[in-house]
């Protein structure tokens, strides 16, 4: 069996259908956003310790920062348990 | 069980799903249960560079249902005595604990999981932008005292950063708040988009200034989508831009 392509080894080109200009007015780029909507609209690449279930390092991140919704992409096992995605 | 965990902020859990269809890649440390050479490892661990069936483990978070998961690669790093170290990229819902069992039985020898690390969530990755819990901490007190928002850049990244390795669609102001609405996407509202979108393909809807627009299943594909003039490109499935944000331009078509 070759080796397969992984998701983060395929690469996508951009193709042009139309052209248009942006009103600079509404919205921002997602580097322009005011601190609390970079906060509300941010993602934490965080290296989950040995121990806690990534469930609990959530709510200790949303602790920490004070929010109310903190989720997490995909389980990591805490200790001897199995790995859900 | 330590490693890469996207955490996401109040409104980035939309997100999420994205994260699911981008794969994910561990570096595991296997223990044999009897003395076996490394050619034999290395030939068997090539066999599991496939398209493995999996039955999810007793305690799953998933129903007990035989499945497929599409292993990318197996690389064999090291091997001491009756520990072998290995990286392995695969798809989400890979249990890793089940193939290194799956692995021991083809070997004839059993194996069980020693160690487990998470290099990769998608396009989250070990040696890029990772903090500890204890950063988090740090960081966001330095924040609070000084507000500096140079500061919250180092530890907080914007939501596109979790769509980065699904296929982009960019679309014109004016299609933005019809989207947010909950409306399909339609030919005459894009402006560019990625190769290799098929139909049904997840894709990131975005503005021109980058912004996150919504999560979308695409109906046709790049080709198709390129020629056509009118009629439905993509249905959303999550929105990610509260309603507002553009102002609203169907009927009229000003901006």
């Amino acid at each position: 069996m070759p080796r397969s392509i992984a998701p983060w080894e395929t690469t996508r080109k951009l193709l042009v259908k139309a052209e248009d200009k942006t009103n600079p007015k509404y919205g921002h780029k997602p580097e322009e956003r005011s601190p609390e909507e970079y906060i509300r609209y941010g993602v934490i690449n965080l290296d989950k310790p040995a121990g806690p279930t990534s469930h609990e390092v959530a709510a200790w991140v949303k602790r920490i920062l004070n929010l109310q919704w903190v989720g997490h992409g995909g389980t990591l096992e805490a200790k001897a348990r199995e790995i859900p995605t | 069980m330590t490693g890469v965990l996207p955490v996401t902020l109040e409104e980035s859990r939309k997100a999420v799903q994205a994260l699911l269809y981008s794969g994910k890649e561990y570096v595991c440390v296997m223990k044999l249960h009897s003395d076996t050479t490394e050619d034999r490892v290395k030939a068997v661990l090539k066999e599991f560079e496939d398209t493995i069936y999996q039955r999810p483990p007793l305690r799953a978070s998933v129903k007990r249902q035989l499945r497929t998961r599409r292993i990318y690669y197996i690389d064999f790093l090291e091997m001491d005595g009756r520990n072998v170290l290995f990286k392995v990229g695969c798809e989400g819902g890979t249990y890793i604990r089940k193939l290194c069992y799956d692995i021991g039985e083809v070997l004839g020898c059993g194996a069980h999981m020693q160690e487990l690390r998470r290099t990769r969530a998608g396009p989250f990755i070990e040696n890029e932008s990772i903090v500890t819990l204890h950063d988090v901490a740090y960081w966001f007190m330095e924040w609070q005292q000084h507000k500096n928002e140079k500061v919250l850049r180092k530890f907080i990244q914007p939501m596109e950063k979790a769509l980065a390795l699904i296929p982009k669609i960019c679309i014109r102001d004016s299609a933005v708040d019809a989207i947010c609405h909950g409306a399909n996407l339609t030919a005459p509202g894009v402006l560019s988009l990625e190769t290799e979108i098929s139909s049904a393909s997840l894709m990131a809807v975005v503005t021109l200034k980058g912004e996150a627009v919504a999560l979308a299943k695409a109906v046709a594909s790049t080709e198709e989508i390129l020629s056509m003039e009118h009629g439905v490109v993509a249905k959303p499935e999550r929105v990610l831009m509260p309603r507002g944000t553009y102002p609203k331009c169907w009927r009229s078509g000003e901006i």
